[in-house]
């Protein structure tokens, strides 16, 4: 068995750790303190800061799901169906409390919409977008979060 | 801002061309609807001093400068010109350029047009791999099609204000009726509640006929100023007047995740503004006209979901927030009722062909003024407002009264 190379997907470069915890990695202003993801290429997204010097900082690796729904249909390109057939996944708008963000991400596989509602609590994790001959292109995810605290 | 009513500008005509999968050139769409205009405003094109394209991202070179490219099929005719793009925006984005032109005294007479030739299924971003768009970044990364941003907003409605699907559907009942009268609309079938909810599910909760489709058409007006409209055709002929015109953008932080956004801004520094996004705009609308939404007769909003549609009620003011569904339901929002909503059929009856919709909706407001809306009347109508949201953070509404 060949060792396949694990990489964040096109575009996500810098976004997540792939730690056995990973988080997200977005960006906080160090003027006024406001937070942002993905990134903040041009400074301060504040109209009222002038700062320019945003430093990387871990985001919350649990929030709440803002809203949700899934994707029934498969997605037109650049969207890479990761199976032989689409099979309809989730999607997660995910608030991070401490940071103030809402965040979109899709959710693990095998979770339905009944299984989430706003409120629920999930957890970040890092999962395969897609693969090609050689290469894992990997994404972040969110994952209920069962009764007893674990990701489920 | 103050109210300007002295310096409104006039509507003097309006013209499309139907609605559909026509598959042709868009040129001959917004030519079409622009030779309708001018026979309604009684003017020849060689009056026209400044034309107002609204741009379309589908069609190649022309449609990014479709102002001249509107020129030019209809005739030199040696106009200013000037081509704007604000995604579902575009239309009133031109049509402020151009009611801008004429309130600031440089022209009389401007013409604005809009139209798109769509392709099949899902609005995808254009070809290429951008790892900086967030347009593309969406697609791959998380799959996230428009109507994934449409039913994160459904589903809101449902778990905090307790909204069903069959309220959902019920919009698209009331659209697709009206829709019935209206000769520019793709879609003229009515449709009952059980027929929306039997259709495929695409986003949960949203079914494939509670969201709009992408199609061909064109629209175009001709504004001018108060006193060209005296001039030319006196108090009858200048009936409809825009009262105002919102651009706006979002206030940091905008903290309703929309399109193509897959972050909100935080509010962690800085409180989230008292008006959400979508409320601020038709609320610029009503400042500048010093009206307000107890004052309408009909509202045009962009129901790109039958859920959307419901939140409309709200943004523009129409009721409380969580109220929109009392109000559907007790019928306020059906022709007849105490605030008609999309009485052209909406995008429910349309589908969207993106730079003549938010066009589309000033000619069926301007109908409607008039007196001129066959088979969807709203009785003694004297004012009307347009709402839309163009992605990435364009307000787009229109005050309208006779």
């Amino acid at each position: 068995m060949t060792s396949r190379t694990r990489v964040p997907a096109l575009g996500a470069e810098g976004w997540f750790t792939t730690d056995p915890e990973p988080t997200l990695l977005g960006r906080r202003c160090t003027t006024c303190g406001t937070y942002v993801f993905p990134t903040a290429d041009f400074g301060c997204p504040s109209p009222v800061c002038d700062g320019t010097d945003l430093v990387e900082v871990p985001l919350s690796r649990r929030g709440t799901v803002w809203s949700y729904t899934d994707a029934r249909y498969q997605p037109p390109p650049p969207y890479v169906v990761p199976t032989a057939e689409h099979r309809p996944f989730c999607i997660a708008a995910v608030h991070l409390e401490a940071e103030g963000l809402v965040v979109m991400g899709a959710v693990v596989a095998d979770v339905g919409v009944d299984q989430l509602s706003i409120g629920t609590e999930v957890e970040l994790v890092v999962d395969v977008l897609f693969s090609d001959d050689e290469t894992d292109h990997l994404i972040w995810k969110w994952k209920p979060v069962t009764a007893a605290g674990e990701a489920s | 801002m103050t109210a300007r009513s002295g310096d409104d500008v006039v509507v003097l005509g309006v013209g499309m061309h139907p609605w559909g999968k026509w598959g042709r050139n868009f040129v001959e769409y917004g030519v079409a609807a622009a030779r309708d205009a001018l026979r309604d405003a009684g003017l020849p094109w060689s009056a026209v001093q400044f034309v107002s394209g609204a741009d379309t991202m589908r069609n190649g070179y022309p449609g990014y400068v479709s102002g001249a490219t509107f020129a030019q099929a209809l005739g030199w005719n040696g106009a200013d010109v000037a081509s704007s793009y604000a995604a579902c925006a575009s239309g009133v984005t031109a049509i402020e350029a151009a009611r801008t032109r004429i309130l600031a005294g440089l022209c009389d007479v401007a013409l604005v047009v809009g139209a798109d030739t769509t392709p099949k299924g899902f609005l995808a971003p254009n070809a290429g791999d951008r790892p900086t768009d967030p347009d593309w970044l969406r697609f791959r990364l998380i799959g996230a099609t428009n109507p994934t941003y449409f039913a994160l907003a459904a589903r809101r409605r449902m778990d905090l204000y307790g909204a069903t699907s069959t309220d959902f559907a019920k919009v698209k009942v009331k659209n697709a009726a009206n829709g019935l009268a209206n000769p520019y609309a793709r879609y003229q079938k009515a449709y009952t509640v059980d027929e929306v909810l039997g259709s495929p599910m695409v986003a949960d909760p949203l079914h494939l006929f509670e969201i709009c489709a992408t199609s061909d058409g064109g629209a175009a007006l001709v504004l001018c100023s108060a006193a060209f409209a005296a001039r030319h055709a006196g108090a009858a002929g200048a009936a409809v007047r825009i009262a105002a015109v919102s651009t706006v953008t979002p206030t940091y932080p905008n903290t309703i995740i929309d399109l193509p956004d897959i972050a909100t801004d935080s509010t962690a520094v800085v409180a989230a503004p008292e008006r959400p996004f979508k409320a601020s705009i038709a609320f610029a609308a009503y400042e500048e006209a010093g009206i307000g939404p107890a004052d309408l007769s009909v509202a045009e909003v962009y129901d790109l979901s039958t859920a959307l549609e419901l939140d409309w009620y709200e943004d523009i003011g129409l009721c409380a927030r969580g109220e929109a569904e009392r109000l559907l339901n007790d019928g306020a929002t059906q022709i007849g009722g105490r605030i008609p909503v999309n009485t052209s059929g909406g995008l429910a009856c349309f589908g969207e062909a993106v730079p003549a919709q938010a066009i589309a909706q000033v000619c069926e407001v301007t109908w409607q003024l008039r007196g001129q809306a066959a088979g969807r009347q709203v009785d003694g109508a004297t004012a009307g407002i347009t709402a839309n949201q163009g992605l990435f953070g364009h307000g787009s509404s229109v005050l309208l009264r006779r």
